[in-house]
This record gives structure tokens, sequence and C-alpha cells, in this order.
């Protein structure tokens, strides 16, 4: 018997440049955040002298590990304004970066389980609707019409009270959006270089001019970090503090089912978020460990109360088996709120702090801080998120309020 | 899971604990004279150490008593445990 041919090894979608020694501008990161910031750098400002600079793996951080749930159900103006751009930015993307990358509105729904869900999510509904965000009050037998596996039954120890519904969030395959992003910005001109560790800054004063890498110096006029659970580790490096902790979060898969459920489904209550995803696997998340941490995996009980929590809500995953866990670091702000714009070194600009919720604001958090890159000045849709929130008190507190209890 | 050590109960599984972040974080000697800025790094900044941190945590279902860990953030190795009275192990804060 003749074994079966190995299929072709596909084309590379990126190349493999070495290092120049300078760009106009260097962003430290090749998470879904760095390669956005670095498309919307060549193609809304025809910056092209750009390197993204990767420690690791293109995407292998968090862009890698996240659960994918993309919304924009949030309860600020100023939070509802920059995930809704990034949602309007999902529709388009597919077919503006040619790259399947099964992006699906299935909707999310948020459960409330007690007299305060109901009136934080009654809340949230009547704020998103106000924002021109699509969200919906739905009651338990409208939550069991949208999601039938549900178990919305009176006589459980935290009964499905309802939930808030967004119809046009959903999910997106992570690896594929970060491939596609990867290879527009690599044929626009950007040079994306993985194994390249950023190990220090080089500064005039207080300008940054440069970073110092695993593979030597490269100046920059510009750099930009997007580094997620690493930011207060690079930030200290260049001189200065972020008000971010590091926590990890974790994630984990079952084997492969038949479709059994149609839409995502978040209970902060209980902790667990579900989905589907396309090939089956259900995909399950919960909250941080409480402990700052870099390890990049997470603790056991948490896994045993958010099983136990998918269980109760879903009787029918009663069998279903675990077949990975994993996790990854995250970014924590006080407020609950990312931090994206200037900092104390001149030339030197962040984006970080998106924490437990992220990927969903993939490209608007590129948009935005590609724009802050440009010209030196924030957008109109980060400029609240800027670091001396933390000293003028005008925080964003999506604490509890961002329809996810971490 | 962590197995952390309480000064008066003894070693015990981490889901007995409550963590209350970076220890050593003294209260302001002079309120009144703090800037804006002062103050933002009092309430808001928290030392993020790819390392050891000495942080707090309470025996909530034991003892109920604070105490300090020094802990290293990335092999989550337990390297503390102290009274909150007794200096971080091995100098500095
Ligand atoms: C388990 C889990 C579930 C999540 N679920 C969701 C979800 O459902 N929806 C959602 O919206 N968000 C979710 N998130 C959050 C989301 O993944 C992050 O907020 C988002 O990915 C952060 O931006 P990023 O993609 O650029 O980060 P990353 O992909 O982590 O990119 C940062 C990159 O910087 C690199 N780097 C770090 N230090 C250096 C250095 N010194 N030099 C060079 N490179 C460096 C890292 O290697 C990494 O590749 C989840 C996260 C986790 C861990
Ligand atoms: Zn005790």
């Amino acid at each position: 018997m003749t074994p079966e041919p190995l299929p072709e090894h596909p084309d590379f979608l990126w190349r493999t440049p070495e290092p120049r020694s300078s760009y106009d501008v260097v962003i430290v990161g090749a998470g879904g955040h760095g390669l956005a910031t670095a498309y919307y750098l060549a193609k809304n400002h025809g910056i092209t002298d750009v390197a993204v600079l990767e420690r690791g793996w293109l995407a292998g951080g968090n862009m890698a590990r996240n659960t994918t749930i993309i919304r924009s159900n949030y309860l600020w103006d100023e939070s509802a304004a920059i995930y809704e751009h990034a949602l309007k930015l999902w529709e388009g993307l597919p077919e503006e970066l040619d790259y399947d990358f099964l992006f699906s509105q299935r909707g999310v729904l948020n459960l409330a389980h007690t007299l305060q869900d109901v009136r934080e999510g009654v809340r949230r509904v009547n704020a998103n609707r106000l924002n021109g965000v699509d969200a919906e009050w739905l009651e338990p037998d409208e939550v069991a019409e949208v999601c039938p596996i549900l178990n919305v039954s009176p006589r459980t120890r935290y009964p499905v009270l309802g939930g808030t519904f967004q119809p046009r969030a959903g999910i997106a395959k992570h690896d594929h959006v970060a491939w596609a992003l990867a290879r527009r910005a690599d044929e626009l001109g950007v040079d994306l270089i993985q194994g390249c560790e950023v190990t220090g800054f080089l500064k005039d004063g207080d300008r940054v001019v440069g970073v110092e890498t695993s593979r030597g110096r490269i100046l920059a006029g510009r750099v930009g970090l997007a580094a997620a659970g690493h930011s207060s580790v690079l930030a200290r490096l260049a001189g200065f503090r972020l008000p971010v902790q590091s926590h990890p979060l974790q994630a984990l898969v079952s084997e492969l089912h038949e479709p059994v459920h149609p839409t995502v489904v978040m209970s902060n209550h209980v902790h667990v978020y579900v989905s589907q995803a396309h090939k089956g696997e259900l995909v399950m998340g919960a909250g941080v460990d409480a402990y700052n941490g870099y390890g990049q995996r997470g603790s056991f009980h948490v896994i045993e109360q958010q099983m136990a929590a998918a269980v109760e809500l879903f009787p029918v995953f009663a069998r279903a088996h675990v077949l990975r866990t994993w996790g990854g670091i995250v970014d924590v702000t006080p407020d609950a709120s990312p931090i994206v714009g200037s900092t104390p070194v001149e030339n030197l600009y962040v984006n970080c702090g998106w924490g437990t919720g992220g990927f969903k604001a993939t490209p608007a958090a590129g948009w935005t801080f590609a724009h802050t890159i440009a010209t030196g000045e924030p957008h109109p849709l980060n400029a609240p998120f800027a670091l001396d929130r933390f000293t003028t008190g005008a925080l964003i507190d999506e604490h509890g309020a961002a329809a996810v209890a971490h | 899971m962590l197995l952390i050590t309480c000064p008066w109960c003894g070693p015990r599984d981490e889901t007995e604990y409550h963590y209350g972040g970076q220890a050593h974080v003294p209260y302001p000697e002079n309120p009144a004279e703090l800037s804006d800025a002062q103050w933002a790094e009092y309430v808001f900044y928290r030392d993020n150490p790819k390392g050891p941190l000495a942080e707090r945590w309470v025996h909530s279902t034991g003892c109920r008593r604070w105490f300090n860990v020094l802990r290293d953030t990335v092999t989550y190795e337990v390297l503390a445990s102290y009274r909150l009275d007794e200096p971080r192990p091995g100098g500095n804060r």
C-alpha cells in the first residue's frame, strides 16, 4: 500500500525579512493589536516603513488563546463607542482583507440570575440602545428560544431570570484574523519580524529613539507597545510605570460535537461563557485567577467551578470531555478599561490594559492606535482611554458593568 | 492550585484564602500634601514584576488573619510566608 502523499506546503502569507537598522515606526508585539496597528498605519496613514517585532511567533500570545467573543454591549459611552467601531469594522473586514476568518454573528446572550443582574441587564440594554448598539432584553422563555439547550428551569440553584441579547455579536476564527492582517500588512511593506524580543529602549533624554532587541539595535522614529500582558515589563524598561496587573486567564475546549449550541452564552453570576466553534468544540472560559502571574497557566479550582456552572446551565454537556486547557496572561487596569495613548516618554505610545476582552477590539484598537502613532494625537475614540485618567480621576469604570465579571 | 502556608494555621489550599495584592504599600505620611499624581501612584499603581512579588493574602475560611507571601509570578513557587510585622525575607521591598 502506498502512503497518501502529504499535501503541498501552503504558500507563506508573509515574508520573513531580516530586521533593518531603522524604521519610521516600530511596533512591539505581533498579536492582533500589533498587526492591526501596522495594517492601519499603512492603509489609513500611508506609513509603511514599519516593523512589528515579536519575541515568540506571530499571534502566539493571547491572540491564539482567547475564546474569540466579539460584542459591543458595554455600559459606558466611551466603551460603547470604541467597541461598536470595532464591531462595524469586523463586519467589513473579511471582504476588505479577502480572507474568510469565519466571523459569525450568531449573537451573544448575557444571562441574569439575580434581581440585581436583571436590573443591570435592563439598564445596559437601554444604555446600548441610546448608543446605537443593538440590544434586547429577553425573558426566560425567550432565552430558551434563542438557545434551546439552556436550562431555564426555575428549579436550579441560580435560575435564569432573563438575559440581554446582542444579535450582531458573535465569534471569529482568531488565528485566521491574525494571518489575514499579517498578509495585508506585509503586502503593504511592513516587516513582520518573529523571534525578536525587545530588551530595552534607546533614549535621547526623554525621547525614545529606538529599541534594543535580541537581534540587535533598531532605531525608530516612533515606538508603539502592543504587548498585552507584558506591557508593564516593557514600560519599566522604558523608565515609567503602568497601572496594570498581569493575571492568568484560562480557557478550555471539549472534543468535537454535532452543532448543538447556536449562540454565545455568558454568565457572570455563575461565571462561565460558552460557544461552539465551527469545527464543533465547545469553547469555555471563566474568570481570571486573583493573583498576579506570568506562567500561562491557572488554578484548577477555577476550571472546577466553571465546569459546574456549565453543566448546570447546559445539562447536555454532562457527558462532554475536556480535551485541552490553556492559559494566557491578561493585563488588568483598576477601572477594567484599556489604556491607549501617549506615555511619559516622548514618541513612545502604549496600547494595553484590554484585560480579558481585547480580542473583540482588535480592529478598533489598531485603527485608533495607528492614528495616535501617526499624528501624535489621540483619535476621538481613544482620547478618553489616556493614561492620565488615573491622575485626573476620569475613570471609565467597566468592572461588572461591561457584561463580564472581571 | 497553590499551597500557601498561613503563619498561624500551616499549609492549606489556595481556595481557603483571598488575594490582597501587593504588600508593603504604606499609607502616605502627609496625605494633605500629596499632588494628584502622587495620589494616583498610591491608589492605582502597583508593582507587577516578572519574578518574586511580596503580596498580601487573608486566610478567609481559616483564622481570617492577613499575612504576607513572597511568591514567584513566573513559577508560582511560594518562596516564603510571614506575618505583617515581619520584614520581607531577603531584604528590599
Ligand atoms: C483565555 C483567554 C480568553 C479570552 N477571551 C476573549 C474573548 O472571548 N473576547 C475578547 O474580546 N477577548 C478575549 N481575551 C482577551 C484578548 O485575547 C486580549 O485582550 C487581546 O488578545 C490582547 O491583544 P493582542 O492580541 O495584541 O495580545 P497578544 O496576542 O498577547 O500580543 C502581544 C504580543 O506581544 C509579544 N511580546 C511581549 N513582550 C515582548 C517583547 N519584549 N518583545 C517582543 N514581543 C513581545 C507577545 O509574545 C505577544 O505575541 C481572552 C484572553 C485569554 C487569555
Ligand atoms: Zn490561618
